[in-house]
């Protein structure tokens, strides 16, 4: 077993997933405190405030103010308005819905604007991550108030100028106008003289009515767009310094083996190889492992050089993961009873007297995130100095553990946040930044460190598989009276990856709940993978609910919406984000009308229904299919013969509530999105082990859907105006799964309880 | 060797022949816009225009280009900098979510509407199926080609 610590893996994956599931922490009330802590200590900086950078120099003279900070969101100058985007930009949106907030509030014309990603700075910024579909909720209330600030400072110069009252005065589209003399100034004209007034206190800041909003709620493009339409260099791997040399790493196919020797003379003496050197590691499975580097002129001279290596590893402390002794192990202990996570009611007795029962053993695999862009990091040591450019979802994390590796300060690192090619939660983790860090010292010039797409793979924090062995019944109204849910997770370094708790649905909603959890220790690491533990916990209870809506012979939507029940906050919720039945029983309803549940469909064809609540986001899913006939018998990765059928996904129809849409297209991209990265990791997406290394490392194994097998998505917004916006990243996922599940049952008699579904015969077509 | 790419020779010098043309162009030739995404002619990231074929640079060898004229993403737009409807439609739909994949669906995109300006649903998804998209923006990729090819078939193509 690997004895690679995971304390820092896992605490970052639990940070994560406790964003997805805030019931987790309801219910755990002293977890969130433990958490705040922990989540200090982690990052060894405390940030926040209001900021707002405006006419730097200038303003500087007032820095006296308390809630004045010289660098922030905003910057009016010759050239412009410049808006900073505080966030990482991994395609969820941020660089341009964030920026968005601050000119609605700030009256600025969108089209003049030039936005810029920020620099790292927790001063200015507080925390910068892009994880747990935090960043609208989070950075909301703050933009607004920098917008407005900006624009009442604006509009008090304005009225000094004209001698005239504030109130008299209106913006719109970067100017100030008074319209009892029609006289306007453009904010570029009112900077300076704004830059010297004080910095008006948040409670003398006037918000805009929502309903004012003009920019808001649009669908607005993105900022990178031409960029990206021109091949312009914006992402991590597009790095080029002066003299920067090409840097790989090869560490072993088993991850915890170490080097025991290795042909590194051999090596060196390979055209184009400028060094190579083993590194020790750390030991700490978040940072550096044990392995090989090699600098070259070139990253294919790179990617040679690590074809020619010979290195005999030491496999003792290795892992050993096995996914076929897994599933042995996993199929015995479904069968004994486990740790009791929660026990409300009676389960037993409920099973006794139930009029009819479900059981049914679920499994799912690891995945792998395998973003696009494959892991890769630039770095420059210069002695008493490190420069980073890193796509990365944390780079407020990766300074101090970078700094420790390289014997520097804090203070003496710098971070340059790039552009990443996709995210999906591994960016959470930098130790492909760490490797470049620890590389980087040892060279004389700055080094690109590249990962081939094996590497990325292989060397993924991988989305935990998982085992369910779901009980539950129903009484004589058919109604859902039992539930009991038994979790078999892995547990890397010991603790549980992707943990269950009470709230997981059906959690206070149906009345005899048992949830059960029980581990198998596993060696390779695993983490936060786009809405961690949601997006397998959904599948699982929202295909069970439907088991039991069949065992009562009712309509699944019916039985769904039961189950929800009356308007009421189920678990409380944390920072107001828990799941309240009023808004979830609004969306499924809505889904479900805008589907045309229960009209007349061809034969074979079928509606399946799933609603999950996860980030804060209410969503449902109605799937609506065709199952082809049976055909031939193939042999699945488990060596089990199955039937395969045709699958084609015809309409997917989706009904968010995440509160007010910020941008609508950036909105509808995220559903169109989840819904078909949902579908194509039900589909095929699986890592398999044995021997202690990952079976499928490329495209060719790990197979990603293509774009002629993808459905119709419809993506429907429901705003009561109730709510602040919530994130949707990663809420759209996870009832994908079993609505397209359910509606296979509806089409074809055939439950499907393993992910993905190829396992089962099918295929999309 | 020499290689042509955007209209413009590069003199490689004692280059490797073997060496992929995809990293010739981005660490020799400074073009970042072509993407490496998985080595093995998979997923797409890669691909530019070869005489105007697409084709997937990440193991296609340097010596193999002989005279034929390569087109990446950068030399999409024409001379003076204006952008093809095509990559109009790309940024009025706002197509990209992280965008990495972005210019092997272009180039992949381009390839079909040279030889087929008119393409049906079917022609668009066989010629866009090799390029892989992680984000799952496929549905508004067909519906930016789409746009180019209504454009192309009502005779409104703006010239």
């Amino acid at each position: 077993m690997s004895t690679l610590n995971y304390d820092s893996v896992n605490e970052i994956t639990e940070f994560f997933t406790r964003q997805a599931q805030p019931d987790y922490a309801t219910q755990n009330a002293h977890i969130f405190k433990l958490d705040r802590r922990q989540f200090l200590k982690l990052t060894g900086i405390a940030g926040g405030g209001l900021m707002l950078g405006f006419a730097l120099s200038r303003a500087r003279a007032h820095a006296d103010h308390v809630d004045f900070n010289p660098s922030g969101y905003i910057k009016i100058d010759s050239e412009g308005i410049t808006l900073y985007a505080p966030n990482p930009e991994i395609g969820q949106g941020v660089k341009t819905s964030l920026p968005m907030i601050v000119a609605e509030e700030l009256d600025a014309d969108w089209t003049e604007i030039r936005v810029v990603q920020s620099e790292i700075n927790p001063a200015a910024y507080g925390q910068q991550y892009a994880g747990g579909s935090t960043a609208i909720p989070s950075n909301y209330a703050k933009l607004r108030q920098a917008g407005a600030t900006a624009r009442a400072m604006l509009v008090q110069a304005a009225a000094e100028q004209w001698s005239v009252s504030p109130s008299t005065l209106s913006t719109e589209l970067s100017q100030v106008l008074h319209a009892g003399t029609g006289q306007q100034l453009s904010y570029q004209e009112l900077a300076s003289m704004a830059a010297t007034l004080p910095v008006p206190s948040s409670e003398n800041v006037r918000l805009k009515d929502p309903k004012q909003f003009r920019l808001l709620g649009t669908r607005t493009t993105g900022v990178d767009n031409e960029a990206l339409v021109r091949g312009e260099p914006l992402f991590g791997i597009d790095v080029s310094l002066p003299d920067m040399k090409y840097a790989i790493y090869q560490k072993c196919p088993a991850i915890g083996g170490t080097v025991q020797s290795a042909n590194i003379e051999d090596i060196k003496k390979m055209r184009g190889v400028v060094d190579a050197f083993t590194l020790e590691g750390t030991g700490n499975g978040n940072d550096l492992l044990p392995g090989v580097a090699i600098i070259a002129n070139s990253t294919w001279e790179a990617f040679q050089a690590k074809r020619a290596l010979k290195i005999e590893w030491n496999e003792t402390n290795a892992a050993k993961d096995s996914w076929s002794a897994a599933r042995k192990e996993a199929a015995r202990l479904a069968q004994e009873p486990a740790t009791q996570i929660a026990n409300n009611g009676d389960f037993d007795a409920a099973m006794s007297t139930g009029t009819a029962t479900s059981r049914g053993f679920y499994e799912y695999h690891f995945v792998s995130h395998a973003p696009l862009e494959p892991q890769n990091c630039t770095a420059h040591y210069k002695g008493d100095s490190l420069e980073l450019w890193a796509p990365t979802q944390t780079p407020s994390w990766a300074i101090p553990t970078a700094a420790r590796l390289t014997g520097l300060e804090e203070s003496q690192v710098t971070l340059h946040q790039m552009r990443c090619g996709g995210g999906f939660g591994r960016r959470l983790y930098n130790d492909f930044l760490f490797e470049a860090a620890a590389i980087a010292r040892r060279s004389k010039n700055p080094v690109k460190l590249q990962w081939t797409r094996e590497d990325d793979v292989r060397y993924d924090l991988f989305r935990a598989g998982g085992f369910h062995q779901m009980d539950g019944c129903v009484d004589d109204n058919g109604k859902v009276t039992g539930w009991r849910n038994r979790y078999i997770a892995f547990a890397p370094g010991g603790r549980p990856a992707n943990s269950m708790s009470g709230g997981v649905f059906p959690g206070g909603l149906v009345e005899n709940l048992r949830v059960e959890q029980t581990a198998i220790n596993w060696a390779h690491r695993c983490a936060a993978w786009r809405a961690p533990g949601a997006n397998v916990f959904a599948f699982v209870v929202q295909s069970f609910l439907d088991e039991l809506a069949h065992a009562a012979q009712r309509d699944s939507l019916e039985v769904l919406l039961e189950v929800l029940g009356e308007p009421r906050s189920v678990g409380g919720g944390r920072r107001g984000r828990g799941m309240h039945t009023g808004r979830a029983v609004n969306v499924v309803k809505f889904a479900a009308e805008k589907a045309g549940w229960g009209k007349e469909l061809p034969k074979s064809s079928g509606m399946g229904v799933a609603f999950y609540y996860s980030h804060a986001g209410h969503i449902a899913i109605v799937a609506e299919v065709s199952v082809g006939g049976e055909e031939d018998t193939v042999t699945n990765r488990s060596g089990e013969n199955v039937i395969r059928r045709k699958l084609k996904v015809h309409n997917v129809t989706v009904a968010s509530d995440v509160g007010p849409i910020i941008n609508l297209s950036g909105a509808e991209n995220q559903v169109e999105g989840s819904v078909i990265d949902a579908l194509s990791t039900m589909m095929d997406l699986s890592i398999t082990f044995e021997n202690g290394r990952a079976e499928q490392t490329n495209f060719d194994k790990y197979r990603i859907m293509r774009a002629s097998v993808s459905p119709a998505v419809e993506a429907h917004f429901i705003d009561t105006g109730e709510h602040s916006p919530t994130g949707l990243g990663e809420p759209v996922f996870p009832p994908l799964a079993p609505a397209v599940g359910n509606a296979i049952f509806a089409a074809c008699g055939h439950r499907v309880r393993t992910l993905p579904i190829s396992e089962e015969g099918f295929y999309l077509g | 060797m020499k290689i042509n790419v955007n209209g413009a020779t590069h003199d490689l010098g004692e280059i490797n022949p073997r060496t992929p043309l995809l990293w010739v162009l981005r660490d020799h030739l400074s073009l970042f816009g072509t993407k490496y995404g998985c080595g093995i002619s998979q997923c797409g990231a890669c691909t530019v225009l070869l005489n105007g074929e697409a084709m997937k640079s990440c193991l296609y060898p340097v010596s193999a280009v002989g005279d034929a004229q390569v087109t990446t993403i950068e030399g999409v737009a024409a001379k003076d900098g204006t952008l093809t409807r095509l990559q109009q439609a790309w940024i009025d739909l706002d197509v990209a979510q992280c965008g990495y994949c972005q210019a092997g669906q272009i180039i992949s995109a381009e390839a079909l509407l040279r030889k087929n300006p008119t393409p049906t649903d079917d022609e668009i998804y066989a010629a866009m199926d090799p390029n892989l998209c992680r984000c799952g923006t496929y549905i508004r990729i067909h519906n930016a080609i789409k746009r180019v090819a209504d454009e192309n078939k009502s005779g409104q193509n703006g010239g």
